[in-house]
């Protein structure tokens, strides 16, 4: 009969319709609670997907990448950056500027960075700069709240560094595994000593 | 003079005794073509050898002469077979002061946009072509940018990465002071912005509308008008200009307008290293990231010759099947955007999109730019976890949530009303046409290149092509849900038998280089055909990198299938063609 397909139609609307309902029933007093949201959105989620920010924030997955960040040695408290500079090769919009320092006596170049300069506006947020750095140096950041009221402009060293601490926080599996390799060299090099 | 391969060699012999000293094998891959013969050569292909599907149209500029070739450019015609198999790649040489050579577009339809696009890049003049006008550019552009020697505007140096970003290059300047936009435009010689009539162009497009199909002797009747729809109209999925010539309510003639999201991707290619170029292909179809990496990859691999690990090929599989669910998703639902169903199909799809989208940040980092998959393999391996995910979402979630999508998009009267019978693309002109993948199909023509040119370990797998019999915008729409049907099945198969190993051939260097050669690689991407023709000089810059874009070649019948519909019927087509114009623009 003509029709009969309209009318499964606004049923099925009509379902979705109310499995929010169902959805806002099930989790009453708890739907702030950020535990519920990965359930919530997640693929056994009835209801709206809708999350309410800023009140509600989205768990974001470790490999999850917005801007890189210096990684500050937890044993040396400087940099790990050696300035090798290739990172700012390997960045597909050339938004990394590095300046090798030098020594003031000799003049001769040391392996650490003078200046880094990283161009947000630049930045695609592609990856490679971590994927790439030798020495683990150069991380993803996964914050995503950078809106601003001005250009963001240049970046220095300063304002990218962040401690290992936090490194090891955002990316626990990728640190385990830099953790192991490090305890692995150091195993070496305590056996051909 | 190379040596020939694959289908080349096969087909060199049958040419040459049939048109004795017109063809000699190329430098690099496939046969050149002398100017003069090239359409007897492909009328002859396609009428008795087969090759009846003309794939690809592009040129490469060689300013420099070669010890067999003088300066030139090099046009490249890329035929297949319907029945399978590898490409046959046409070379034809022009001269490179004056550069004119036969077009092809009134045998094979399907060169039409791709000519336009070689002579707005390149400034090759089609002879025999009906409508060579830019393309993507404006009319007026000064230059051909694509030819090797025109610079951009901010020109900095040939290749990256630049010299200014290392150690001692001097103070960082902020990209938009690099970029003034007082700077940004470059006019021709002697020309004056205020001189300039902005009619131009329009005047060609519209001479060009009012001269089809016309009796010149009949004047224009009152009731003939000109409609732009666009190119702000949410129905054109992004920044589309369609030109449409009406009578009364019905469509006389309609000329597709492109280039307002142009940004000469293929200039930016043969700047970048091989590698930087990844990222930048997740912005063509940015609906379909991965399947861009994909095609581009395989690409590559195809000139380093490198084996994939057989875990990375099933990762690829993996990524690729759930691209063409989102895909065939959201191309259903913005659908159902076109023929009356506001927002609420294109939500129900962006839910399950979502879904997939959380497999692919925990996997590759991003939810729409992913960058994850590299020459020899992927970039990483799968997070804890995942596979079981992935499982619940494929065996729990999609069968039963695409079931009421389907319900409700396939058996709604109103749906049924707006697109059975509307736009009807028979099969000879869907290939004459050049149209890939579910528009392709949904004529009948059962063309899957995951079966006729297997990649990534296609040949394991059990699936069915789907294919329709009216080739109508019903039949498209209802072959997109059973391609999602046959993706679950492949990603049942594929998830369970995950094998064990490196996901990585070879460890990556930013500065990889590739072996000097040409090659064309392609695949199956939810939208069609994607193509990569790539040409090496063995540096770690391509020479050559260009894109068959399947959303621009899928728009070529257009205008064929909106010539005496309903202008309502105009968005119900272009809907049912689904395009993506990051990828039509480049």
């Amino acid at each position: 009969m003509y029709g009969i397909g309209v009318l499964k139609t606004l049923g099925i609307t009509f379902y979705h319709f109310l499995m929010t309902y169902v959805d806002e029933i099930r989790y009453l007093g708890r739907r702030d609670d950020p535990k519920n949201i990965p359930e919530r959105q997640g693929p056994l989620g009835r209801g709206a997907f809708t999350l309410q920010y800023p009140r509600e924030r989205r768990p974001v997955p470790e490999r999850s990448r917005n801007i890189p960040f210096l990684v500050v040695d937890g044993e040396t408290g400087k940099l790990r950056c050696t300035a090798c500079g290739i990172c700012a090769q390997a960045c597909p919009v050339q938004c990394i500027w590095i300046e090798r320092a030098k020594d003031p006596e000799t003049g001769r170049p040391q392996s650490m960075a003078a200046a880094y300069h990283l161009d947000i506006g630049l930045c695609m947020s592609c990856g490679y700069c971590a994927e790439f750095c030798p020495f683990d140096a150069i991380k993803m950041d996964q914050d995503w709240e950078l809106s601003s009221y001005t250009r963001p402009g240049f970046w220095s060293a300063e304002q990218l560094a962040k401690p290992e601490t936090y490194h090891a926080q955002l990316h626990p599996a990728d640190y385990a595994e830099e953790q192991a390799k490090k305890a692995a060299k150091a195993a070496r090099a305590r056996k051909s000593a | 003079m190379g040596e020939l391969k694959g289908v080349a060699a096969d087909i060199f012999p049958r040419l040459n005794e049939r048109f004795p000293g017109a063809l000699q094998p190329a430098e690099r891959d496939g046969l050149v073509v002398d100017a003069r013969q090239l359409v007897a050569v492909a009328r002859f292909l396609r009428d008795e050898q087969q090759f009846h599907y003309l794939s690809s149209v592009t040129a490469v500029d060689y300013p420099q002469p070669t010890a067999e070739f003088p300066a030139r450019f090099d046009l490249v015609y890329h035929f297949y077979r319907l029945s399978g198999g590898g490409y046959l790649a046409l070379h034809v040489h022009a001269d490179r002061d004056k550069p004119v050579v036969p077009s092809l577009t009134p045998e094979f339809p399907a060169a039409d946009f791709q000519e336009r696009e070689v002579w707005d890049m390149f400034g090759v003049r089609f002879e025999g072509h009906p409508d060579l006008r830019r393309l993507l550019l404006w009319e007026g552009f000064d230059g051909f940018p694509l030819r090797k020697d025109w610079k951009e505007a901010y020109y900095e140096e040939e290749h990256k990465p630049f010299k200014s970003r290392f150690p001692e290059g001097g103070a960082p300047v902020p990209a938009e002071e690099r970029t003034p936009l007082k700077d940004n435009l470059r006019f021709p010689a002697g020309w004056e912005p205020q001189d300039w009539d902005f009619e131009e162009a329009d005047r060609l497009l519209y001479q060009r509308m009012l001269s089809a199909d016309r009796d010149p002797a009949k004047p224009l009747q009152t009731d003939e008008m000109i409609l732009n729809m666009g190119p702000h109209h949410p129905s054109t999925h992004g920044v589309f200009r369609l030109a449409v010539r009406l009578d009364g309510e019905t469509v006389r003639h309609l000329e597709p307008v492109f280039g307002y999201l142009h940004r000469n991707h293929e200039k930016i290619g043969e700047r970048n290293t091989w590698l930087q170029n990844i990222p930048f292909t997740d912005r063509l179809d940015y609906i379909n990231g991965m399947t861009n990496n994909l095609a581009y990859c395989i690409a590559m691999e195809k000139l380093l010759g490198w084996e994939v690990p057989e875990r990375a090929q099933t990762l690829r599989v993996i990524m690729a099947e759930f691209a063409r669910i989102i895909n065939h998703m959201v191309a259903a639902g913005f659908y159902g955007n076109d023929v009356g169903f506001f927002v609420t199909a294109a939500l129900y799809a962006m839910e399950e999109r979502e879904l997939i989208l959380d497999l692919f940040e925990a996997v590759s980092g991003g939810r729409m730019l992913y960058n994850y998959m590299r020459p020899g393999g992927v970039a990483a391996d799968l997070p804890e976890g995942w596979v079981e995910q992935a499982k619940l979402l494929v065996d729990e979630r999609l069968p039963r949530k695409i079931e009421l999508m389907q319900t409700m998009m396939l058996e709604n009267e109103i749906v049924q009303g707006r697109s059975v019978g509307v736009g009807v693309l028979p099969p000879d002109r869907a290939i004459a046409f050049g149209t890939a993948g579910p528009v392709l199909r949904a004529s009948g023509v059962p063309y899957d290149i995951r079966r006729a040119e297997p990649y990534c370990g296609y040949e394991q797998f059990d699936f069915d092509i789907v294919t329709a019999e009216h080739g109508d915008s019903y039949d498209r729409l209802a072959l997109r849900f059973g391609e999602i049907w046959q993706s679950l099945r492949i990603l049942r198969q594929a998830l369970d038998r995950i094998p064990a190993g490196p996901v990585q051939a070879k460890k990556l260097t930013p500065g990889l280089k590739l072996p000097a050669g040409e090659t064309y690689g392609r695949i199956e991407a939810p939208k069609g055909e994607l193509g990569f023709y790539l040409v090496s000089d063995g540096s770690a810059n391509p020479y050559r990198y260009h894109i068959r874009a399947t959303s621009l070649i899928n728009l070529t019948p257009l205008s064929y299938l909106t010539r005496g519909m309903k202008i309502a019927d105009v968005v119900a087509i272009l809907g049912s063609i689904d395009l993506t114009m990051g990828e039509v623009d480049r």
